[in-house]
């Protein structure tokens, strides 16, 4: 029989090996934000003319380290803690064959270290390759083949987490639907099978190639396969987040979905359709028609955007539903005034789902247009998106959702009341900074992954450089304050045993009836107004370019 | 409440008003976004060509040289630049870490460009007019483009090639 004790906050049981893989791939997820976000600054501090920080080498390999810790490691380590998390204390129930989730972290870890042996210390040609390592771009071996140590212990993971929620209902801890928050970790874990699918097909003949074992590989092919994976590892962070808000405003509001069925629906769209979004990085290479392009890029005649705006709605309809229960309920946005602001997995929460809207999400589907496309391509834009994204959206979600698990899991209560409630702030608002320059700056055509662009005449280029170098010194301050943070409560914070509650309060209660969200359908509206303004304005500047066909 | 179970019959319920109105006018928005992508392509004026072919890169090699001994107009710190009539093909290749040659085009002329690279992908982007493509080796991918400024035009690889990739810098000159 396996070591369980039950939550004094939320009753529910929790299991020790479940417990203790959740605890390992957190740790090494906070590491791998660490290694990234030094990175992170000293990137923008290069890209930052003015100041310039790195050499042109180790701008390049930063760039190589920087882009598999955050895009990789940091986000899969913490979605395969959400993984187990989803699949045994959520349902009540026992980790499955603990000896094979320990054996994919000893595989993920391995990976982990091939990895960033090879980037930090190989000489240039052999590290250096980017996150995307395009061939024929030519990486050590030990690069590829802990690329595929670390995706076979993340399949792994998912092949447990569909075992676990089985067993659950075998052995009957629970019946019936499984709650929205599984739902949607397992929508991320059935696009996580077929991405991890990909990334085998990519690199093992790469891997192969790199050993001379494989004469050639054809270069496009290789872009097409490596999308496979690159794009719709994305989206696993995508349908995780989206599950992480869900959670996150139930636990600080007491938030309920307004609609089961739509929010699930939605769920359903992103696996049926975002995978087609891989064709977004290859709308201006040869060897593909106009059809496939349009078919692809717009994930099916925007199926999966579809499913986003659905949830752009439901989340801050759950939040309007969980705190006019509460009593906030007078006039339009009473709500959201007086929602737990101080609470920082409430700032988290909100300030990710908005710049995600805003940033990351608008931008994301104006240059996933084909035509469109031509005009941002590799331009600094792409990663002002996906910082919009995956930083700014899913990394903050997850640091918020962070503080509960600190003394939920950890049982440790966080040092400072003052730095947690600072931190999304800080984070959140460093991204958007930075992000929006880098949108501003790659609409001019200013390339990403670049060394030097002082030779390019773009109007207010200093001006925008500066805001994305001071924008990410904010960011990087409220990362590394959270990554502090928990170290410093892992190793010194008081124990929580028995009764004491977590700090910040967590809801156990959710909202009992479901109320009318007119607040909601009032910002929901301000968002697709700018939406489509963004739409028109970016076809109006591409109509302006040379003609092409 | 997003870690319980939903009531039993939960795909029965009943969908609020303004979530039923936010999905149709999002579903029209959608479809919006979807068709201008698709009449643009019809009858645009800026869309991503969509004639490639594949082709050896020392063949590819082979034909950029030929093309540049015949049209060779000039040169400028050991790239030629060279002037030929929109009729025939033009030729642009990518290598590390230079663009070869540098072409003279007239404006309102409309042109066929054969784009590839000889070694590892690199990007093609006009500056300041900010357009971009991909060039991928062993692929030749022919851009049918008619600019519509006058002046000299920078091509920046914005594809990460190695080391040098920030000095790899090309021109396009249009009169």
């Amino acid at each position: 029989m396996q070591e369980v004790r039950v939550c004094p906050v939320t009753g529910l049981k929790v299991q020790k090996h479940a417990e203790n893989l959740i605890k390992i791939n957190a740790i090494m997820a906070v590491i791998s934000l660490l290694i990234g976000g030094i990175g992170a600054l000293l990137l923008a501090l290069t890209r930052w003319e003015a100041i310039h920080l790195l050499p042109a080498d180790l701008y390049y390999r930063f760039l190589t380290i920087h882009g598999m810790n955050m895009l990789v490691f940091w986000m899969v380590f913490f979605e395969c803690a959400g993984l187990v998390f989803a699949s045994t204390i959520v349902l009540n129930a026992r980790q499955v064959a603990p000896q094979y989730g320990y054996l994919a972290f000893s595989l993920m870890l391995l990976g982990w270290l091939m990895v960033n042996y090879i980037v930090f210390t190989g000489n240039f040609s052999e590290s250096s390759v980017m996150f995307t390592a395009y061939v024929p771009l030519r990486a050590h071996p030990l690069f590829y083949l802990g690329y595929i140590l670390f995706a076979v212990g993340a399949l792994i993971f998912c092949i447990l987490f569909f075992l676990n929620v089985y067993n659950a209902r075998r052995e009957k801890t629970f019946d019936g639907p499984v709650p929205l928050f599984t739902y949607g970790i397992a929508a991320a874990a059935v696009i996580a099978v077929f991405t991890l699918i990909h990334g085998a097909l990519a690199f093992i003949p790469v891997f192969l190639w790199s050993l001379d074992i494989v004469k050639e590989i054809n270069p496009a092919v290789y872009r097409l396969i490596f999308w496979g994976f690159g794009h719709p590892a994305q989206q696993i962070n995508l349908a995780a987040m989206v599950s992480v808000w869900y959670l996150l405003s139930y636990f600080t509001v007491g938030g309920i979905t307004p609609s089961e069925k739509v929010s699930r629906t939605a769920f359903l769209l992103y696996v049926l359709f975002i995978n087609a979004g891989s064709a977004h990085h290859l709308l201006v290479d040869p060897a593909y028609g106009t059809s496939w392009k349009i078919f692809n890029t717009s994930y099916v005649i925007y199926l999966a955007v579809l499913a986003s705006l659905i949830h752009c709605f439901a989340i801050p309809a759950s939040i309007e539903i969980g705190q006019r229960n509460k009593g906030f309920n007078n006039g339009l946005f009473t709500w959201l005034i007086k929602a737990p602001w101080n609470n920082p997995a409430f700032a988290a929460l909100f300030i990710s789902l908005v710049i995600f809207g805003f940033i990351g999400g608008t931008s994301g589907v104006i240059m996933g247009i084909e035509q469109i496309n031509m005009k941002l391509h590799n331009t600094l834009a792409v990663p002002g998106h996906f910082h919009g994204t995956v930083a700014a959206g899913t990394s903050l979600a997850f640091m918020g959702l962070a503080y509960y698990v600190v003394p939920l899991i950890f049982r440790r209560e966080w040092l400072s009341r003052f730095f947690a409630i600072i931190q999304p702030y800080l984070f959140g608002i460093g991204i958007a900074i930075m992000a929006i320059s880098m949108n501003t700056l790659g609409r001019m055509g200013i390339p990403r992954r670049t060394w030097e662009t002082t030779f390019l005449n773009v109007p207010h280029k200093d001006l925008l450089e500066m805001f994305l170098g001071i924008g990410a010194i904010i960011a990087f301050t409220g990362l590394i304050i959270f990554v502090l943070h928990i170290v410093l409560t892992l190793l010194f914070g008081k124990k929580i045993n028995g009764d004491n509650k977590p700090e910040f309060p967590l809801i156990t209660e959710s909202a009992t009836s479901k109320t009318a969200t007119p607040g909601t359908i009032v910002l929901a509206f301000i968002f697709l107004l700018y939406l489509i303004v963004m739409f028109i304005f970016n076809w109006y500047l591409l109509s302006r370019a040379w003609e092409v066909r | 409440m997003a870690i319980a179970k939903p009531s039993e019959n939960y795909w029965e319920e009943k969908v609020e008003t303004s979530e039923k109105v936010w999905i149709s006018v999002s579903i029209l928005a959608c479809l919006f976004m979807f068709s201008v992508m698709v009449v643009w392509a019809i009858v645009g004026r800026q869309n991503p060509p969509q004639e490639a072919y594949r082709i050896k890169t020392s063949e590819f090699q082979k034909r950029v040289e030929a093309f540049i001994n015949k049209y060779k107009i000039g040169e400028e710190n050991g790239i030629p630049i060279v002037e030929a009539p929109s009729k025939v093909d033009l030729y642009m290749m990518g290598r590390m870490f230079q663009w070869t040659p540098i072409l003279v085009l007239k404006k309102g002329e409309t042109y066929r460009i054969r784009l590839s690279s000889i070694d590892v992908n690199h990007g093609f982007s006009i500056l300041p007019v900010n357009i971009n493509f991909q060039a991928v080796p062993q692929y030749e991918y022919v851009l049918t483009i008619k600019p519509t400024q006058s002046g000299e035009f920078l091509i920046v690889c914005n594809e990460f090639c190695g080391l040098g990739h920030h000095k790899m810098v090309g021109k396009i000159i249009v009169k």
